[in-house]
């Protein structure tokens, strides 16, 4: 087991490095220039004297290989450097976002959560009938429906909403603010994206559950209790459920790395100054410093989340550590 | 306090006799104190440093912090001539020594948020900054004031501009609102990068924080220059990138107004849905939105080719139609519209590309393209990324050459890589340009069409526009200017067609009925300090 | 994963080589009416996107302001939009990008998933644990950041977001298409027929290919709906297909949201044909994973 750990964790070290590699390559092939949107921004004149003294400040003419080590020993030392638009501590940036994406990717897997188990459990008790149908007919269409689009009808849904019912229209707050001091203002904004996401998510999950579910009440023990006399719905709950849970929470788990730097476009739906938003603004600003360790932040989230679940089944059934 | 007795005396008239007309008038008419601003920004703040920035993004929340040497009349700043004092004393100087010296009064009650007191070594120190930045500083306005020779402060209360020559240009220049007074004291003990990140201004507000990607927030400075100003406790600039968050933002008053600008439909549905909570200030605005062909690509190099283009564009039919869903209005040729030195009506028309028989022109310009052997010709127009008004405008200009026959594609590209398309790799057919200044100074803006001009990417050499410019400049006479500034319109959008304009942009700001004191500028970068702003609540 | 596990030739024939084209069709509406439903709506949507022209009067990219954000009507079916364009007619047209986009980007992207899938399982060693590193390094990244990179380097417009959405399906198809290919590498058949001297092109093309076909094939149908959602989000940022060519995403954008409130129809109808779409490309593609294999079901 201990070897099998230390394994995958050494495997972690090439997959980051190559993705540190990729992202610092990636971003110097996009054509343009941070110090060319910066003074000529607004069709003004870049003096081209005056593009060059920005990108020395900035560091862009140091040598590549100084840059990429750089870029690798700050992450390495968590001295993230400072972002190339703003001048602001990377750390500081981030740190800002990443409280809103955190909360919102809560909130999101909670709703997903809440239609999932429910609905997937109903769907695979009641198995090809019209209800299971209607499950399933519910959860694809939430993989169907892009979110971002869901997220305009939702706004759009308020505004005529509230103007029909109150004489006014309501709008979500545009701004963010903590949920310990106004928890009620933070929940009012941040309740329709994690309902629009959710909603998506729900899907992969309900589709789990039902069968998941559906393969435990197949097995032999299942049958036994059943045989036993036992309630259908203590058989559901106290048998079925409980060992059907571990593939759903691994799907949730590796949604929940997903939610936290994949809302690119619900952010911009809903004017949410998340990780998702901070991407597409630093690409744009070829905002290099940034733009890499953010990526790198994501990619970070992404493997360690693997790697857990990854462990953790190594951990309930060893047949895997050995293939 | 001659205000709050005022504000009191209002207050008493309305709580007496609601019905007293002239009581409610004058209540309506006099500044309330108090209550924050909210409002919406489309961009990102780059860097706290005006001098080193050029977008509105930074001047919408940072320049209620600062004070300039002048300003635009914030009570007339629709006049491009209308400059005051702001840190200077009394009227805006005229100059002396054959309009090559100018000597500004500074006012010994400003004082910076930190305390100290602003004199005329901050003044100098901030435009030596500007004019003549160190090696290895940044400025973004540094060819603005290729005129100046030297700035001097001979004491506390004086700055003298000495000039290389008298120019008309100079003045405007300096009311570029980017041009921050920064503290001389700042600069000298924490370098010339230190406001790149912190603020210490003398402006209507002080800085309390922001939050990149969020919100900035500013409030009153108790100790500003203008006595009872600001009315405003404070403010707070929300970014929004996103036109349509902007404009639900203001339908279900999450901000009061915004700044840059909505088209007409937006005002229309605005008004619609809100009745008179909703005021609309309109004005043309000094942007001008060109299309310019690479005078380096076949077929663009003929004349002809570049002729059909502009021909083919109906300038009075978009004005007409375009207008209500794109922020651009006016049909002008390279002047800001209606200024003294702008084409009138009549004269735009004998211009390719500006008779309202839509017709013709068309024919004419399929003729050419025959001529030119470039009949059904197929391109790419390059765009920035930027809805409004580019993408807008682009996808209607694809139509307009669509009905000659041109079979044209849209290639949108973000601010980063369109502007390395234009200056570094040239790599274009056709590009959707444009020309955006804050104070209306026409005999500068319209440089943008010289061949040789940083901001020209056509990659042409026409140096009977060169000449034409030079003249222009140097002469005297307001007729001949004239007379020089026709032959080179002509010169630009007809005779060569080296670029060919589509409509002016037009700056429409609805806002909240409750938000007073602010007026439009031609210019979403003007007036902007936000001393006279208040709230009717 | 054990050999019986694998769906044998037999299940693909069952599918495949149909007796009668009806008869088929009433098995799979019997068997799977929910697939059935979708394959339908694939179907009409390639019709209309193939006779595109025949099925509207109208221009799909002709401005014609004075019918400026007609409300829907007898003539105007959908409604148009701030250009005075139809929505039907581009919502038809759009089809016509949608699904160029989403076929091209699945093939190329499952093909070469498959084909990389395969050679890695095959030749093992060196190569297998290299091309691991290097499919990890790709899967480590959210697809739609991956592919929003690719589209700042390569520019907007339709090919290159071909190219972005395809990009990220290789190593997610690979991967499946590995791990598949791998059970049957295992098996003594491959040895055997090593051991008889057939060359690695015939055991590669005759033994493993058709048995990783189930997964692969799954795998393809998802893709289709995954970039067809891909493409409109990207084109919603602005980053994807370019005006004037229409298309589901685009039309999503700017003025659909600006005046969503006084023209909706602008905003809800090129949605609801996403999700139209989407839905019927899953529906279709978990009926399939049902017929082909039944324990992929989970996946």
């Amino acid at each position: 087991m201990y070897k099998y750990i230390v394994t995958r964790l050494l495997l972690a070290i090439p997959t980051l490095l190559g993705a540190a590699l990729l992202v610092f390559i990636l971003l110097r092939a996009v054509p343009g220039d941070i110090c060319e949107i910066r003074l000529g921004g607004t069709g003004l004149y870049a003096d081209p004297k005056q593009v060059e003294l920005c990108r020395e400040n900035i560091g862009l003419n140091d040598p590549l290989y100084v840059q990429f080590g750089d870029f690798v020993t700050g992450y390495l030392t968590l001295d993230l450097g400072q972002s190339m638009w703003t001048g602001q501590p990377i750390g500081y940036e981030i740190g800002l976002r990443f409280k809103l994406s955190l909360q919102v990717a809560i909130m999101a897997t909670l709703v997903a959560v809440l239609i999932a188990i429910p609905l997937g459990t109903i769907s695979a008790i009641k198995q090809n009938t019209w209800i299971d149908y209607l499950v399933r007919t519910f959860s694809i269409a939430g993989i169907a429906i892009p979110s971002f689009w869901l997220g305009i009808m939702i706004i759009l849904g308020l505004l005529i909403g509230t103007q029909a019912w109150f004489g006014e229209a309501w709008m979500p707050p545009i701004e963010y603010v903590s949920p310990f001091e106004d928890p009620l203002g933070n929940l009012s904004q941040l309740i329709w994206p994690a309902v629009a996401t959710g909603y998506r998510y729900s899907a992969v999950a309900t589709r789990m559950t039902r069968s998941a579910l559906l393969e435990v009440l197949r097995e032999d023990y299942v049958r036994t209790a059943r045989a036993k006399g036992l309630l259908e719905k203590i058989v559901i709950n106290r048998h079925a459920l409980k060992n059907a849970m571990l593939p759903v929470v691994t799907v949730i788990t590796l949604e929940f790395a997903f939610l936290m730097g994949g809302l690119v476009v619900t952010e911009q739906v809903f004017n949410l100054n998340g990780l998702g938003r901070l991407f597409v603004d630093s690409v744009l600003n070829h905002d290099f410093t940034l733009t890499q360790q953010l990526v790198m932040l994501v990619v970070f989230i992404f493997v360690m989340t693997n790697l857990v679940t990854d462990i953790f089944y190594a951990w309930l059934d060893p047949r895997i550590r050995y293939s | 306090m001659r205000f709050n007795g005022l504000k009191k005396a209002a207050m008493a008239g309305l709580g007496a006799a609601i019905g007293a007309g002239f009581a409610l008038t004058a209540a309506a008419e006099t500044p309330k104190m108090g209550g924050i601003l909210d409002f919406v920004v489309a961009g990102q703040i780059p860097s706290y440093d005006g001098h080193l920035e050029t977008t509105f993004a930074m001047i919408h929340p940072i320049r209620p912090f600062y004070s300039l040497l002048i300003r635009v009349n914030p009570d007339n700043p629709s006049s491009p001539t209308d400059f005051v004092c702001d840190v200077c004393e009394g009227a805006v100087p005229n100059p002396t020594d054959d309009g090559k010296t100018y000597v500004f009064k500074i006012r010994t009650d400003v004082t910076f948020h930190n305390g100290a007191p602003l004199s005329s070594k901050d003044v100098k120190a901030s435009f030596d900054k500007i004019a003549f930045p160190p090696e290895g500083i940044a400025s973004a306005r540094r060819t603005f004031f290729k005129m100046v020779d030297s700035i001097t402060a001979p004491d506390d209360t004086t700055v003298v501009f000495k000039l290389k020559y008298a120019s008309g240009a100079f003045i405007p220049a300096v009311a570029t609102p980017f041009n921050f007074i920064y503290s001389k004291d700042d600069l000298d003990k924490h370098g010339y990068h230190w406001h790149e990140k912190n603020i210490n201004g003398s402006g209507a507000f002080m800085f309390v924080q922001h939050q990149p990607g969020a919100f900035t927030e500013g409030k009153r400075y108790p100790g500003y220059h203008l006595k009872g100003k600001p009315y405003l406790d404070g403010f707070k600039a929300i970014e929004a990138p996103k036109m349509a968050i902007r404009l639900q933002a203001i339908r279900g008053d999450r901000a009061a107004i915004e700044f840059r600008g909505f088209p007409p439909k937006a005002r229309d549905d605005l008004v619609a849905a809100l009745g008179d909570k909703i005021t609309v200030q309109e004005s043309d605005w000094n942007c001008g939105l060109y299309f310019t062909p690479n005078h380096t690509r076949k077929p663009f190099d003929d004349v002809r080719v570049r002729k059909a283009l502009t021909l083919a564009v109906d300038r009075w039919g978009g004005s007409k139609y375009l207008s209500q869903i794109a922020i651009v209005k006016t049909v002008g040729g390279i002047a800001f519209p209606n200024h003294p030195l702008a084409a009138t009506k009549e004269e735009l028309q004998q211009l390719a590309g500006y008779s309202t028989d839509i017709k013709a022109s068309r024919a004419e310009a399929m003729r050419l393209l025959k001529e030119a052997g470039a009949e059904g010709l197929e391109f790419t127009l390059l765009n920035r990324a930027v809805d409004q008004p580019y993408k807008v405008v682009g996808t209607w200009l694809i139509d307009q050459w669509r009905q000659v026959g041109l079979k044209v594609k849209q290639d949108a590209k973000p601010t980063g890589p369109f502007f390395d398309s234009l200056r570094k790799s040239k790599d274009f057919d056709v590009s959707m340009d444009f020309n955006c200044q804050s104070v209306v100074n026409p005999l500068v803006d319209v440089s943008k069409f010289l061949g040789s001009a940083g901001n020209n990417y056509g990659q042409y050499k026409d140096p009977l526009m060169e000449d034409l410019y030079d003249k222009m400049n140097r002469e005297g006479d307001p007729k001949k200017v004239r007379q020089y500034m026709r032959q080179y319109e002509k010169q630009a959008l007809d005779e060569q067609a080296h670029m060919g304009l589509t409509l002016w942009w037009y700056k429409i700001n609805p806002h909240r009925s409750y938000v007073k004191g602010w007026k439009i500028a031609p210019s979403h970068y003007l007036n902007q300090s936000l001393d006279n702003v208040w709230l009717d609540k | 994963m054990t050999v019986s596990q694998m769906p044998g030739p037999g299940m693909l024939d069952d599918v495949a080589v149909q007796r009668s084209w009806h008869g088929a069709a009433w098995k799979l509406i019997r068997r799977q009416p929910l697939g059935a439903a979708g394959l339908a709506v694939v179907l009409v949507m390639i019709f209309m996107a193939v006779f595109a022209e025949a099925i509207t009067p109208f221009e799909p990219e002709a401005n014609s302001f004075e019918f400026m954000l007609a409300p829907p009507d007898g003539q105007f079916w959908l409604g148009t939009d701030q250009f005075g364009r139809d929505i039907w007619t581009r919502i038809i047209f759009g089809a016509r990008t949608a699904l160029y986009v989403g076929f091209v980007a699945a093939f190329i992207g499952a093909g070469a998933g498959l084909v990389l899938g395969v050679g890695s399982a095959y030749f093992g060693g060196l190569f297998d644990l290299l091309f691991q590193r290097v499919m990890d390094v790709f899967m480590a990244f959210p697809l739609i950041i991956l592919a929003l990179a690719v589209v700042s380097i390569l520019g907007a417009g339709t090919s290159n977001v071909i190219i972005a959405i395809t990009i990220p399906f290789i190593p997610h198809c690979a991967r499946v298409v590995r791990s598949s290919a791998l059970a049957i590498r295992e098996i003594p058949y491959v040895d055997a027929a090593r051991a008889m001297g057939f060359s690695h092109r015939r055991i590669i093309l005759r033994h493993m290919v058709p048995n990783v076909m189930a997964p692969f094939l799954i795998m393809l149908t998802t893709f289709v709906g995954q970039a067809i959602l891909l493409e409109a989000s990207l084109s919603y940022l602005g980053l994807g297909v370019q005006e004037p060519t229409p298309a589901w995403g685009l039309m999503l954008q700017g003025g659909a949201e600006e005046f969503a409130e006084s023209a909706p129809w602008v905003a809800i109808f090129p949605g609801l044909a996403i999700t139209l779409a989407v839905f019927a490309f899953n529906l279709f593609g978990d009926a399939l994973r049902d017929v082909l294999d039944p324990k992929l079901r989970a996946r």
